[in-house]
């Protein structure tokens, strides 16, 4: 004879309308299918690159394409919005303690940003953009 | 003790979601301007390819490649569950699969540039 726990009915693939919090996870979770997409761009960038000036130029002209402009500004939004959730969990996941005290949430995270802000303006530097 | 794959692919969750968190944005910027048509100097021809044929240049675009492919491919395999595919095992291989094979392909494009 086996037991019978109460199992709580949950929608499959519609449960995570029921609650802003589970939107907001979602919305963090599928940041990774822009991400995923545009790494296997940036793979495909590579490969051009070690096949020749004439395949690169091919791949700078499919980048401009109107449809890669639209990509490239969702992908941007969803990337921006991976950054945030995770520089925001930062204090819970890397949690600094100095003697007695933990650093407050804002010190790590703050951190966090300002690292950020820096390396984006230093690889933009080095791109030639500024 | 028991015998898991977690810690590995779990650390390089936690590796490439930094690694895309820090660089991925300033990476889109770079691209969409040469969408645009502003094509970044370092976005060139003969820059890139002089960047990336050196040993760090190399390192650098092996890193970035390596822990965006497995990271997100941890997440994909969790967004898919969570959108009702909950056949796990079959999720897991196929991810991990395209993820590796991506890897294998990176180090094979660098090595011919």
């Amino acid at each position: 004879m086996s037991r019978r726990p109460y199992v709580r009915e949950v929608p499959r693939t519609t449960w995570f309308f029921k609650h802003p919090r589970y939107m907001r996870y979602m919305a963090r979770e599928v940041t990774c299918i822009f991400i995923g997409i545009y790494t296997v761009i940036l793979l495909v960038g590579l490969a051009r690159l070690s096949e020749g000036p004439a395949q690169y130029e091919g791949f700078l002209e499919a980048l401009r394409q109107p449809g890669s402009v639209l990509f490239h500004l969702l992908a941007l939004a969803f990337s921006l919005y991976n950054t945030f959730t995770w520089f925001n969990v930062a204090p819970k996941a890397l949690p600094v303690q100095v003697g007695d005290e933990h650093w407050p949430d804002s010190v790590v995270s703050g951190g966090h940003y300002v690292v950020w802000v820096g390396l984006s303006l230093f690889i933009r530097f080095w791109a030639g953009v500024l | 003790m028991a015998k898991s794959n977690k810690p590995i692919i779990w650390g390089t969750f936690a590796a490439g979601g930094t690694l895309t968190a820090f660089v991925t944005p300033v990476l889109m910027v770079l691209t969409l301007l040469a969408a645009t048509g502003h094509l970044p100097e370092m976005l060139g021809y003969d820059k890139l390819h002089a960047f990336a044929a050196g040993w760090f240049g190399k390192l650098v675009i092996f890193v970035i490649l390596f822990l965006s492919l497995w990271s997100q491919a941890h997440r994909l395999r969790c967004t898919f569950y969570d959108f009702g595919a909950r056949a796990d095992t079959l999720v897991a291989i196929t991810v991990y699969a395209l993820a590796g094979v991506g890897s294998i392909a990176t180090l094979v494009y660098l090595a011919r540039l």
